[in-house]
């Protein structure tokens, strides 16, 4: 939670109770862009997160792979994948790290019923307010990434929030700070926009030709974006093709509490025309 | 690092980390920089996207590195040097060699005693009672001026160059294949990358690290790259090189202060019982000019070694008494770690100090380390944490009723809890400050060993004894005696005046009359009358090769990249202005610090100023197994030796006692499959298994099996699997992998199968010693042990 950063957006809160200035901030979007090639897999950043937000060490077993968890976890924000496929005779090592993308069009924070307790910050930052939190788990179906984790002991929701309280003091993310060949880069959306672009003619120059920047349109864009070596192979990133998050989502409790809202409406609205035109009922006695 | 002094006159990492981003080319080999030089290795990825150069990684397995690299090809562990002798082939047979190099910075011309040869795996000399080589059969024929005989034009047949060329003309693409596995169409596509920079606008370079030491062959897969980068005109200059990652975190500087067998601090040599009188060593241990125009600056022998008599012994040491020469011990054997081992596994040892590591998890052949162990009268571990081996007889599987070792930990503090310096592999000495305190009552490893030899003195002066006047002289003189501060140990290491007691600014002050003292002659300069040299941090990069001389200190004389004069040509203009190292205008070298004399004309000397040849070695008799390097296998290897089957093996390690026996060196059925250790990226050694979020990140002991071998034997992905070798077995997680393929050698399939270093039966979380599996034979000049390739067999558990 910030008292300090812009509010663009908060979970089941009309626009309307938000304040004024935030709408109007001119505060930049900020952007992490998560270069794959420049990735070792050493999982420094899932440490460094580890560390910075305090989080309880989880007993792990080998599972049969150099990845440390299964899954994401309520204490456990930021995951290595590691995933070995083979291409046309080429054995290729795809390492991505998985944590929240901070998407433009949040489905977490569309699908939940708490007011306030998922908030969406002008500079892109999507954060959870355990505080405000029913732990009814709408957000971990709303998001198109399988991102968000139910904690069982304190019923509430977790997921990497940026590390809001280091940006709010105009540091970059603990795992940029800590990611030791420079693979994680942290600037305005715009600024890592042109260097996704540089880092594209980078790979293409290298051979990489299908290589490409994600930054899925379907949820307006992400603040955590990667730049793909296989762009044509984003399963095996696992990462989805086309996810998407819409404001009015046709299933979910939005749909329900629109459709109320306008049955609501629409009672009030019709008993007036009635009134109007027909007056008052009048019940017809009978002898 | 031997090998690299045989070549070149020093054993160092010839560029530094920085200076990988000018590089073209990048061989990855015999290391794994991604998982245990993360934030060095980012050098190489600057270079891969900033400058287009190529990264390739030469591996038995496809590793964190190879993920990010252009091109891997995968090889047999301890098939290097056929790989490398193919290199050289190809570059010789092509033409590939940067010629005008060759001819001006090596000892390609230096015409060879007609009694050398080869033939049949053996060097000319061999000495087949003793099972060494008798040396004088490789060495250089002299001209009448006593001075070496050389050919310019290349062409005589007993010329290094020409005998280089006969020696690998037998690795052939093919040659090569079936020694290693590779394909001959992966072999050529890997040499037309690594062979392209022989060439005066390119420059490649190699990140070599233990996974070439750690063979009986190590110091020759060395010796071979450091031909081939020769060849190729790489050393000296910016982006080229021959770079060793040295350990965790301050290996480079333990070797330089000699916490190493078989050196004195500053790579000084050590009495032998044939020296008994200080002239003859200086005899034996100061190289004699080969040609008239070479620095030879070895040759100041005199002047390094008095100056650390005069540190060590003050007063003590005087032009009279030899300089104190007999207060030094003059071993007969050699201290390296397996004869240490195998003293104590005779009974021959009384007690052992283990200062910051965790022998029984470092050393091969756990159970042999383990029964030697258990024979020593009393051990000392001196240490932060508590370890494997300070509660050895906790070992499973051990009784310890049966061992009468007594044990004595000393909790001592961790280097985050203390000042001082630390030398990285590009020689870089870096002042660091003490992060936290340590708890209270923990004492500094100085106090310690301060307190250890006062006490000791103390006793001497009581009771007397053998060896009292060296233990009463040496010089202890600081503000507290009883701990000396790092500040004090820097300063009495670089050195001082004796007359006037100022700081030395330079080695070159250094003299053998006793009015210098120096702790290590190679530190000269880095802490002055100007303060201390190795806490600077200043940023300016001018040239933008990433040299910054104003932060910290590198040794020598804060020079960064090696060799500089060979970086430009015999007029001194640089081979490529775009990456000049040092350039001759007229009066001076300006650049980085010259490797060479500052004023000194580009033709008066060879570049190569440590070398009695002033050249580069191609050919070089300093090492104990050969002039040039030959493939032998592994002594656990699952195949004979394809060149020559009567010496399938290095012919001059040393063989400890019973050993034999505990090694499976036919080739059959018991151990079918090839072993290698290694190290991952979320571990360091065995300290991390304390840290909780490490452990977390990486939990367990794990067994690397590649797909179709777990097919074979029915062993699922995460089912446990045990492996054996003929003296120990472990039990592990599998780990079912495509990363390591199955390679044809000699006829037949050979897997590799790869288990990790770091666990032990201390720990947040515990698993096998991989060490239970390894073999007691080492290098034969080193004697480091053969740890990445041995036999194995494996199961299901």
């Amino acid at each position: 939670m910030s008292n300090n950063l812009a509010i663009r957006r908060m979970s089941a809160t009309p626009s309307a109770f938000i304040p004024l200035d935030s709408l109007r901030s001119n505060a930049p979007e900020y952007a992490k862009l998560v270069d794959i090639s420049k990735c070792i897999g050493c999982k420094g950043c899932e440490v460094a997160c580890k560390e910075w937000n305090d989080l309880k060490v989880e007993p792990t077993a080998n599972f049969g792979s150099f990845q440390s968890h299964e899954d994401l976890s309520s204490n456990t924000w930021l995951l290595m994948r590691f995933n070995e496929v083979e291409v046309d005779g080429d054995l290729l090592w795809m390492i991505k790290k998985d944590a929240c993308l901070h998407c433009e069009d949040p489905g977490c924070l569309f699908a939940c019923p708490a007011p306030g307790a998922i908030v969406q910050y002008t500079n892109g930052i999507v954060d959870f307010n355990q505080d405000k939190c029913i732990g009814c788990q709408y957000c971990v179906t709303g998001c198109p990434f399988d991102i968000p984790r139910f904690d069982k002991a304190t019923k509430t929701v977790f997921k990497c929030n940026m590390c809001i309280d280091r940006v709010d003091a105009g540091l970059e993310p603990a795992c940029v700070k800590t990611c030791p060949t420079n693979a994680i880069s942290w600037g305005t959306k715009d600024d890592m926009l042109a260097l996704a672009d540089q880092k594209i003619e980078t790979l293409n120059r290298r051979g990489y030709s299908k290589a490409s920047v994600y930054n899925p349109a379907g949820v307006g864009g992400t603040h955590m974006m990667y730049v793909v070596p296989h762009g044509d192979r984003l399963d095996d990133y696992s990462l989805p093709t086309d996810p998407t998050a819409s404001p009015a989502p046709m299933t979910g409790l939005s749909f329900l509490k629109r459709a109320a809202v306008f049955l609501f409406n629409f009672s009030v609205v019709g008993t007036a025309l009635h009134f109007l035109r027909y007056g008052q009922t009048h019940v017809e006695e009978h002898e | 690092m031997a090998s690299l002094a045989a070549t070149f006159g020093r054993g160092a990492m010839t560029n530094h980390w920085k200076d990988i981003k000018n590089a073209d080319v990048i061989l990855v080999m015999g290391a794994n920089p991604a998982e245990n030089h993360p934030c060095g290795f980012k050098w190489a990825l600057e270079a891969r996207d900033n400058r287009g150069a190529k990264l390739v990684t030469i591996d038995p397995r496809f590793t964190r590195t190879s993920a990010v690299a252009d091109k891997h090809l995968q090889i047999r562990p301890g098939s290097d040097i056929a790989m490398l002798g193919g290199f050289i082939k190809h570059i010789l047979d092509n033409d590939l060699q940067h010629d005008d190099y060759v001819r001006a910075h090596t000892n390609a011309s230096f015409i060879v005693t007609e009694d050398f040869g080869f033939a049949d795996g053996l060097f000319a000399g061999f000495d087949e009672a003793a099972q060494s080589y008798d040396k004088t059969a490789w060495e250089y024929e002299r001209g009448p001026d006593g001075f070496v005989r050389r050919d310019p034009t290349l062409e005589h047949p007993r010329s290094v160059f020409q005998l280089l060329k006969h020696h690998y003309d037998r690795y052939t693409p093919e040659v090569v294949a079936n020694i290693t596995g590779c394909s001959e169409e992966g072999f050529l596509g890997m040499a037309d990358i690594i062979c392209s920079t022989g060439r005066a606008d390119r420059a490649g370079t190699i990140m070599y690290a233990v996974g070439w030491t750690m063979h009986t062959v190590g110091c020759q897969i060395i010796r071979t790259a450091a031909i081939m980068q020769l060849l190729l005109g790489n050393i000296g200059r910016p982006g080229g090189g021959i770079n060793a990652l040295r350990g965790h975190a301050n290996v480079q500087g333990a070797t330089d202060h000699a916490i190493v067998a078989g050196i004195l601090p500053g790579y000084l040599k050590v009495p032998t019982p044939e020296q008994q009188s200080f002239e003859a060593h200086l005899t034996d241990s100061t190289p004699r000019p080969l040609v008239s125009d070479t620095v030879n600056y070895w040759g100041n022998y005199s002047k390094f070694y008095v100056s650390l008599m005069k540190a060590w012994f003050g007063d003590h040491a005087t032009p009279e008494n030899d300089f104190a020469y007999d207060h030094l011990a003059k071993p007969g054997g050699d201290a390296t770690w397996l004869t240490i081992w195998n003293e104590a596994h005779q009974g021959r040892l009384e007690g052992f100090v283990a200062l910051g590591f965790n022998p029984l998890l470092a050393g091969p052949d756990v159970p042999r380390l383990f029964e030697a162990m258990a024979k020593l009268k009393w051990k000392v571990v001196i240490d932060p944490f508590m370890l494997d081996s300070a509660e050895f007889w906790k070992a499973p599987g051990q009784n310890p009723a049966e061992i009468d070792t007594e044990v004595l930990y000393l909790p001592s503090s961790h280097w985050i809890e203390r000042d001082g310096s630390f030398t990285n592999s590009g020689r870089w000495a870096q002042w660091k400050e003490k992060a936290v305190d340590p708890p209270i009552g923990v004492r500094s490893d100085t106090w310690i060993l301060s307190e250890l030899f006062w006490r000791v003195k103390e006793l001497y002066q009581e009771e007397g004894g053998a060896y009292n006047d060296p233990i009463q002289h040496l010089t202890w003189d600081y503000l507290n005696p009883r701990e000396p501060t790092l500040v004090e140990l820097a300063k009495e290491i670089n050195g001082y005046d004796r007359t006037s007691g100022q700081l030395l600014s330079s080695f070159g002050q250094l003299k053998d009359d006793g009015t210098t003292a120096s702790g290590n002659w190679i530190y000269s300069g880095s802490y002055t009358e100007a303060g201390n040299q190795m806490a600077r941090r200043g940023t300016a990069d001018p040239t933008g090769l990433g040299m910054h001389h104003d932060w910290a200190w590198s040794w020598p004389l804060n020079r960064r990249v090696l060799y500089n004069r060979a970086s430009a040509d015999a007029d001194g203009k640089p081979w490529d202005p775009q990456r000049a190292g040092i350039a001759w205008n007229g009066r001076e070298w300006i650049g980085d610090v010259p490797d060479y004399g500052p004023t000194t004309p580009p033709d008066a000397a060879g570049a190569f100023i440590m070398n009695e040849e002033g050249v580069a070695r191609l050919f070089s008799t300093h090492l104990a197994d050969g002039p040039f390097s030959e493939h032998y296998e592994p002594v656990e290897s699952p195949t004979t030796n394809p060149l020559h089957e009567q010496v399938p093996i290095n012919p001059v390690i040393r063989w400890y006692d019973g050993v034999r026996d505990t090694l499976a060196m036919s080739a059959g059925s018991e151990f079918p499959y090839a072993c290698t250790v290694y190290r991952v990226v979320e571990r360091e050694h065995f300290v991390t298994s304390n840290v909780p979020y490490l452990v977390e990140a990486m939990p367990d002991f794990f067994v690397e099996v590649p797909e179709g071998l777990a097919e074979e034997k029915g062993i699922a992905n995460a089912s446990r699997v045990r492996v054996w070798s003929k003296r120990g077995s472990v039990t592990g997680t599998a780990i079912v992998t495509k990363r390591i393929q199955p390679l044809r050698v000699n006829g037949k399939v050979v897997w590799t199968v790869g288990i990790p270093v770091h666990w032990g039966f201390v720990g947040l979380t515990t698993g096998s010693m991989a060490n239970q599996l390894t073999p007691f034979v080492g290098d034969a000049n080193t004697r480091c042990p053969e740890f990445k390739s041995f036999l194995v067999n494996l199961e299901q558990a």
